[in-house]
């Protein structure tokens, strides 16, 4: 004797119900966290940014940023400028950081001019120029933000990543990674963008060589440290013409 | 005779050792190898399948009589991934910070085949309660191997645990480092963990010899 649940007709009815039910529930959990959601995001670009420039509560080893309470008021304080940077034009835009890096890059490939976000920030009496970077790692999207000062030299970095193996890929976002960027040139003394190659093989695991253009790699990590190499050298010569106009 | 009986207790703790997922039915290796080079990941990932596997247990077992067997695995990936999707969204809300930690978690989760396992051949035939135990049980015993490798792997591997540097500073060679000792960096790849687990393995057969399946 078969059970009712073996015929088709309730196999199919079952089915139907169950998409219907669960597809339902998952949408209202994502309409109704939207909100929370993207601010969250928000308040992150803003520490982000901060946390390139040095505003942060990093503690003796890790990298931590400053509260998501006072966020705001932080980077309204310290962040003096947002440009938006297409061709020869240069905009000032309060909300520049929600730029999209990635939209921006394929419009790039589709031969539009992007829009290229910098935020001058100042600290201490000291200008920043934080750029936003976007690449890929082994398995999906890294990111960043750098700081650097009008010489292009790197002032602070700070990396994440979507989904990089823990403990190997994912360590891109830790101290020791992040500040050997720190005092690193991007261009060669004739003004050549050189950018700074994630190397095995740097035989200076204390970074003590600033203008090599070579931060030590991450064993285990080969193509998430090619994916910061390639992102940094991609997006950051993009800035070049600017910095060159500032001292012009 | 308190909340739980003998045959419950019994669902707690048989994962744990003599019917380990990992060890003994060879369930669950691939997260257990992708993701225990750090003990902190180890742990983030056993508690999130605690999480998942308990609370699907009962899902499922709630369904099981009216789950056509023609779909049964279908609806119990729903149920896992519906799960999965809703915990990530209300965390990404509510806990950003660990949300970010467990982001490549979340999808191991839904594809670890203790998950599927357990359902298939536990929660389909038995009620909520006792699921919910065996679920908890089983995701014990997985995080137990996962802890065990992570602490290994770290140690050896990077020279911490938990991110702090308990054998010395490698490059400042201070500690250990001082006398010469090098990380092996051979243990954060993913074959060392697989040697990990079969070192637990062997020690687990030689120590009960009941194991040991005859050819």
């Amino acid at each position: 004797m078969s059970k009712k649940t073996d015929s088709n007709l309730y196999t199919i009815i079952f089915a139907v119900i169950m998409v219907v039910i669960v597809g339902s529930v998952l949408a209202f959990f994502a309409t109704s966290l939207k909100p929370n959601i993207d601010e969250n995001k928000r308040i992150e670009k803003q520490q982000n940014i901060l946390y390139a420039m040095g505003v942060n509560e990093n503690d003796e080893a890790n990298a931590n940023f400053v509260s998501t309470a006072i966020a705001g008021q932080e980077f309204k304080k310290y962040i003096k400028k947002q440009l938006i940077i297409q061709g020869d034009k240069v905009t000032e835009d309060e909300n520049a950081y929600l730029i999209d890096v990635k939209k921006e890059q394929s419009l790039a490939k589709e031969g539009k001019t992007r829009k290229l976000p910098l935020f001058v920030g100042e600290k201490e009496g000291k200008t920043f120029y934080v750029a936003p970077i976007y690449g890929k790692g082994l398995w999906d999207a890294i990111w960043g933000y750098v700081s650097l000062d009008e010489n292009m030299v790197i002032q602070g970095a700070y990396f994440d990543h979507k989904g990089e193996t823990p403990g190997l890929g994912a360590n891109i976002k830790q101290r020791y990674f992040m500040d050997d960027f720190i005092g690193e040139h991007l261009l060669s003394e004739d003004g050549e963008f050189k950018g700074v190659k994630v190397a095995k093989g740097n035989n200076d695991p204390k970074n003590e060589e600033k203008t090599d253009y070579e931060v030590d790699a991450i064993a285990g990590a080969t193509i998430t440290g090619d994916g910061v190499t390639a992102m940094i050298k991609s997006d950051l010569k993009l800035y070049v013409p600017y910095f060159q106009s500032l001292k012009n | 005779m308190g909340l739980l009986s003998k045959k419950d207790t019994a669902l707690l703790t048989d994962p744990l050792a003599d019917n380990n997922p990992i060890t003994i039915q060879v369930l669950g290796i691939c997260s257990a190898l992708a993701i225990t080079a750090e003990l902190k990941a180890s742990i983030v990932m056993a508690v999130s399948v605690m999480f998942v596997l308990g609370l699907g247990n009962v899902v499922i077992s709630l369904m099981r009589n009216i789950i056509p067997s023609k779909i049964r695995i279908i609806v119990q990936l729903v149920v896992v991934a519906a799960l999965v999707i809703i915990v990530d969204l209300v965390l990404k809300a509510f806990a950003y910070e660990l949300s970010k930690t467990l982001s490549v978690f979340v999808g191991l989760i839904i594809t670890n085949c203790i998950i599927m396992g357990r359902f298939e051949a536990f929660a389909l035939g038995n009620s909520p309660w006792r699921s919910f135990l065996d679920g908890i049980g089983n995701a014990a015993g997985y995080g137990l191997i996962l802890v065990i490798v992570g602490f290994f792997r770290e140690l050896l591997g990077s020279g911490t645990l938990l991110g702090f540097k308990v054998l010395g500073d490698p490059i400042e060679k201070s500690g250990l480092y001082a006398i010469g000792y090098e990380n092996n960096g051979f243990m954060l790849l993913s074959p060392m963990a697989l040697i990990v687990v079969g070192m637990i393995i062997w020690i687990q057969r030689s120590r009960n010899k009941a194991l040991i399946e005859e050819n």
